[in-house]
Formats: structure tokens, C-alpha cells, sequence
């Protein structure tokens, strides 16, 4: 098992966390690390905690016990935008996006993170609002390019095919200027072309040294694109290990797969 | 066609007083304007925070008390024997103060609905609202209660020694209101086209996904609430100014529901929203006065609310925008000119 190799170089590091809602156990004594640069995917099946996990991290839910900490400061009290604000971007589940404004809109919203006028200087309309303004839009361009949806740019999100929704997430989640992207289930729903097209972009995004914490059940993308991977079954932690190790693992295949290979 | 509009508009309010001559009138226009900038005021909570203050009056009323106490002066005796005895300042500092109070009204409402969102907060803004208004009628000492605070001095502008002009009679107030309301609405269109304003609509649109990028709910909610209370306020003293008598029954809740009226049927969530439904519904009643008893003009005003609600449900100004755009054939043009770095 590779679970402590390279903690000296671990920037998000969630240890014995446990989340329970009333008498049910979500995550029970999770410990895993993610490297600088790496990307980690989570698996297991449906309501394995997965989410949950992703959830924590990100300051939706308060874990019952443990810590949470990222490139040294703990999150466990932060609020959702404080952890934002320390460079951790998630996206969600269901598609999320602003969708009465328009796509250039929605990556303009995530730059929010970009911009410092006070209310006081753009009230006044003070000149360096204005350059600030100019340099968010021009940045919004490149991140729309970047994603590969600046052809849709004046379209309202919510009026976008389901594919392209899912990138303008991954654009507004870009613009916020992650150090750590949490994907929760990406291409759940993508057909097979639209998979590839976001491997792809994920693989642009890798290269610019983004830590990605990966949460999906096409293990194909998992698999294919996972430097490490760590397993959950009923809370826990079952495995965890490069792909080609988790996919031999036996307590996978029984709490995975199990059942089809039975069936087969 | 479409940046001329604003310009041709102020030109036309501008020109008002020069040719309408009838004081009824022109009172109706005072009114109306203030109104309207409540409107305006409540707008930026309601259209683009989403969230609905229906207390709003409350903040009007503070600013209309505070304004008018600031510039009668006042003396109280507060528990423990303890006296305070305020000498009057002048109508427009009392102005200034009365958009402080209100402004710190609404941030005291807005810390609360960091806990309370909706339904809530709603119920939130009506209890405040009751309980000023209880306290403007009941602490006689101070507010008179239902005798009413009156010869509430009008405005003086100018420099001390250089230039004087007190505001006596409508044309002078007429531009006091129109000059205000040019600020207030130049205020909120700065607040709403920037990244503040983003942050507000990204907050009403979807919450989550706003604090995930790292937005602040309540800061921006405060922010919100303290600009619109200001706002409300600095009507409230134009109000208490202009007709220099003021009672408890500015706090009722039909002047909120009215409010309410104006942004939803103009188009709340647009700049220009407010100033369609201030005007219409501020002209309205003058023009059924003659037709229809005041009765009958509550009935014509709900049938009006009704029928635009369920033709125009997101209101006049996005319709006829939508309109002015099919006939023109889609129009990308604020998109285009952001690429090339172009103006806001």
C-alpha cells in the first residue's frame, strides 16, 4: 500500500475523519493525502461516501471527528467560500450553473475571486475599477477558450446542451483559480464522445500543475487518467493504490464488482 | 436608439416644470419620484439578491423620522432621569443622518438574514417594520405619535454667506427628488453592473455554487440590505421635507405592498424596472380619480397587478425588451465589445 508514501510533499491531508448523520455512519475514520500535481480518484459505489467526503473538504458539512487540512491550515471550521478562498474549487453532482445568465456571465461570476474593488470605489466609478473590469472580462476569454465553449459565450447557461453545461462548470470552477479542483462525477451522463472530449480537457487542465481530486464512476476516465486511487465501501476505506493495483484488489472486486462477476 | 433613451428621458423630466404649470400635478410627479426611488431601492434587494423585504417602509419611515426629528431637535427623558436635549441642525444634515440611521437599520436586518433566508426573512422585515412603526407611535415624547411631527423644515442649499435657496414650494423639491433619483439610480447601476453586482445575482441564482467559488453570502446580503435601506431612507427625508408633516401611518404596510407593485410589474431585476412600474403606478390612481371611487381604483389596480403577473410574469421592461429584440433580430453586442475590451 502506497497510502503514506510521499506525505512529505502531501498538500491535502484528511485524517480519522468521520461523518455521521444521526445514527448513520457516512464516512467512518477516513485517512488518506493528496500529493502536489496529482490526481486522485475516489470510488466505490453509490453511497459509499464519496460525496461526502468531497463535502467535507470543501466546508458543506462539518465532520463528526477528525481534521481536515490543506497545505497546512486546518478546515474544519472554515465556511464553503473560506475554503474557496484558500484555493480549493469543487463542482457538484447535479449540473450547476447560473443559469439566467449568460455562459461569458457565469465564468465572469467565478473570477469573482479576482477582483478587490471595494463598494466605495465602484460606486464611485474609480479608473482602476474600470482596468479591473477589463482585465476580468479578458480574462474570462481565456478561460471560455481554454474550455472550448467561448462559441457559446452569449448564450444563458441554463440554455446549454447537458455536455456543454458540465465544461461551463468545469470554466466557472477554472475561474475561481484553484490550487486543488474537486470534480464530483464529471461525465456522470456524458455519452461516450462528450467522455472523451472532457478526458481531454482534464488532461490540459493536469498540465498546468492543478492537484485534482476526482470523484466518478466511469472507470474507464478513472482508470485511464488516476495516478492514485482510493476505494470506499459503507464509509470506509477499502483499497487504495495506483489503478492497476486497485483493479486486481479483491476487497474491490467483491464491494464493486462483486455482484456482476457473480452474475457473469 | 437604445443610448439615446436615457438622455431623451432626463432631458423630458428636466423640461417638466417648464411647461406644466398645474401644482396638483406636479405635486402627483414629487410623490410618484419618491416612490419610485423606493421602488429603486427595494429593487436591488428583491431583483437582484432575491431577497424580499417586506418592511421595506421601515427604512423609508426611519429616514423620514430621523430626518425630520434632526432638524426639529428634540428633548427626551430616558430612563434614569437622564435627559437628552438635541438642538436643531439643518434639514440637509438631518438629511444625511436619517440616510445613516436607516442605513444602519439595514445592516442590523441584514446580519439576521445571514441566519434567516426567505419566508423567514420576510417575516423578519414585516416585524420590524411593526415594531417602528409602534415605537413612532408610542413614544410620544419623541415622535408626538399620532399628533404628527409637523413644520418639519424644508430644505436649504447652497453655501453659508455665498448662496442660499430654501426649497419652499413644488418646482424646487420637484428637482430635489429628480436629482436624487438620478444619484440613487447611478449608484445602483454601478453597484449591479460590477463584480458586486455579479456576486449578488450569483447568490439569488444559486447559492451554493456562489459560495463555492468563494463569495461571501453575507457580506453581500449586508451590503445588500445596507445600500437599499440607505436608499429608502434618503426618500424618507425627501418625503418628510417636502410635505413637512409626518405620522405613524407612513409605516403602514399598503405603502410596502405599492412598493412591492412597482418593481414586480415593471421588472424586478432590471435597471429600469422600478422607474416603469413608479411611474405607472404613481400615475394611475390621478388618472382613475375622476372615473373611479377609491374603492373601485383598488379593484382596477389588483385586475391590472393580476393580468400583468400572468401575461408579462417577469414583468413590463424584460417583455418589451424581448419584443424590441425579436424585431431587431438578436443582438450580441454587449458580448462582442467585451472581446475587444470595450467599455462597460
Amino acid at each position: 500500500m502506497t497510502r503514506h508514501d510521499g506525505s512529505s510533499r502531501a498538500v491535502l491531508s484528511i485524517e480519522q475523519v468521520s461523518v455521521h448523520f444521526g445514527g448513520l455512519v457516512a464516512i467512518s475514520d477516513m485517512t488518506f493525502a493528496l500529493n502536489q500535481g496529482e490526481l486522485l480518484s475516489l470510488i466505490g459505489p453509490n453511497g459509499a461516501g464519496k460525496t461526502t467526503a468531497l463535502n467535507v473538504v470543501t466546508g458543506f458539512l462539518r465532520p463528526t471527528k477528525g481534521e481536515v487540512r490543506y497545505r497546512g491550515a486546518a478546515l474544519n471550521r472554515l465556511k464553503p467560500h473560506e475554503v474557496a478562498n484558500l484555493g480549493l474549487v469543487r463542482t457538484f453532482q447535479k449540473t450547476s450553473v447560473f443559469g439566467m445568465n449568460t455562459v461569458f456571465d457565469n465564468v465572469l461570476i467565478g473570477l469573482h475571486r479576482h477582483g478587490s474593488s471595494s463598494l466605495w470605489e465602484t460606486v464611485l466609478a474609480l479608473p482602476h475599477v474600470r482596468r479591473e473590469e477589463k482585465r476580468l472580462r479578458e480574462r474570462a476569454w481565456e478561460i471560455l477558450d481554454f474550455v472550448g465553449i467561448d462559441k457559446h459565450a452569449a448564450q444563458l447557461g441554463g440554455a446549454l446542451p447537458y455536455g456543454e453545461q458540465r465544461l461551463l462548470e468545469v470554466a466557472v470552477a477554472l475561474a475561481a483559480q484553484p490550487t486543488l479542483l474537486l470534480l464530483d462525477e464529471p461525465v456522470s451522463g456524458m455519452n461516450a464522445s462528450e467522455t472523451a472530449s472532457f478526458m481531454k480537457l482534464l488532461g490540459k487542465i493536469r498540465q498546468r500543475g492543478l492537484t485534482v481530486l476526482l470523484v466518478e464512476h466511469n472507470m474507464h476516465m478513472v482508470m485511464s487518467m488516476s495516478d492514485r486511487i482510493v476505494a470506499l465501501n459503507y464509509g470506509k476505506i477499502i483499497a487504495e493504490g495506483p489503478p492497476a493495483a486497485i483493479q486486481q484488489d479483491p476487497e474491490v472486486i467483491r464491494a464493486y464488482l462483486g455482484q456482476e462477476v457473480k452474475r457473469a | 436608439m437604445r443610448r439615446t433613451l436615457p438622455y431623451l428621458w432626463v432631458g423630458f423630466l428636466l423640461s417638466v416644470p417648464l411647461w406644466l404649470h398645474d401644482q396638483y400635478f406636479l405635486h402627483i410627479l414629487i410623490t410618484t419620484g419618491i416612490f419610485t426611488i423606493t421602488a429603486m431601492s427595494l429593487n436591488l434587494l428583491l431583483g437582484f439578491t432575491g431577497q424580499l423585504s417586506l418592511g421595506h417602509v421601515a427604512f423609508f419611515g426611519v429616514g423620514a423620522y430621523t430626518s425630520a426629528l434632526a432638524s426639529l431637535g428634540f428633548d427626551v427623558h430616558i430612563f434614569g432621569g437622564f435627559r437628552i436635549v438635541h438642538q436643531p441642525w439643518p434639514a440637509v444634515t438631518g438629511f444625511a443622518v436619517g440616510i445613516l440611521v436607516a442605513g444602519l437599520c439595514g445592516y442590523a436586518i441584514g446580519k439576521l438574514s445571514f441566519k434567516v433566508r426567505e419566508a423567514y426573512f420576510v417575516i423578519v422585515t414585516i416585524s420590524f417594520a411593526e415594531v417602528v412603526r409602534l415605537v413612532a407611535l408610542n413614544w410620544v415624547e419623541l415622535t408626538q405619535g399620532p399628533l404628527a411631527l409637523n413644520n418639519i423644515p424644508p430644505f436649504t442649499i447652497g453655501f453659508p454667506g455665498l448662496w442660499e435657496q430654501t426649497l419652499w414650494g413644488k418646482v424646487p423639491n420637484y428637482y430635489a427628488v429628480l436629482a436624487v433619483g438620478a444619484v440613487a439610480h447611478i449608484l445602483i447601476r454601478r453597484l449591479v453592473l460590477s463584480r458586486i453586482g455579479r456576486a449578488m445575482v450569483a447568490l439569488k441564482e444559486n447559492e451554493p455554487l456562489a459560495t463555492s467559488l468563494g463569495i461571501d453570502v453575507t457580506r453581500f446580503l449586508v451590503l445588500a440590505a445596507v445600500v437599499s435601506a440607505g436608499i429608502a431612507g434618503a426618500a424618507g427625508g425627501l418625503y418628510a421635507h417636502y410635505i413637512r408633516i409626518i405620522d405613524p401611518d407612513i409605516f403602514l404596510f399598503i405603502y410596502t405592498v405599492t412598493m412591492v407593485i412597482m418593481v414586480v410589474t415593471g421588472g424586478k431585476g432590471t435597471l429600469a424596472g422600478p422607474l416603469v412600474g413608479g411611474i405607472i403606478f404613481g400615475i394611475l390612481p390621478v388618472m382613475l380619480r375622476p372615473m373611479a371611487t377609491p374603492e373601485a381604483q383598488w379593484i382596477i389596480y389588483g385586475v391590472f397587478m393580476i393580468l400583468i403577473v400572468f401575461f408579462l410574469p417577469r414583468g413590463i421592461v424584460p417583455a418589451v425588451q424581448d419584443w424590441w429584440q425579436s424585431k431587431m433580430g438578436v443582438t450580441q453586442a454587449p458580448v462582442d465589445g467585451a472581446r475587444t475590451g470595450g467599455r462597460l
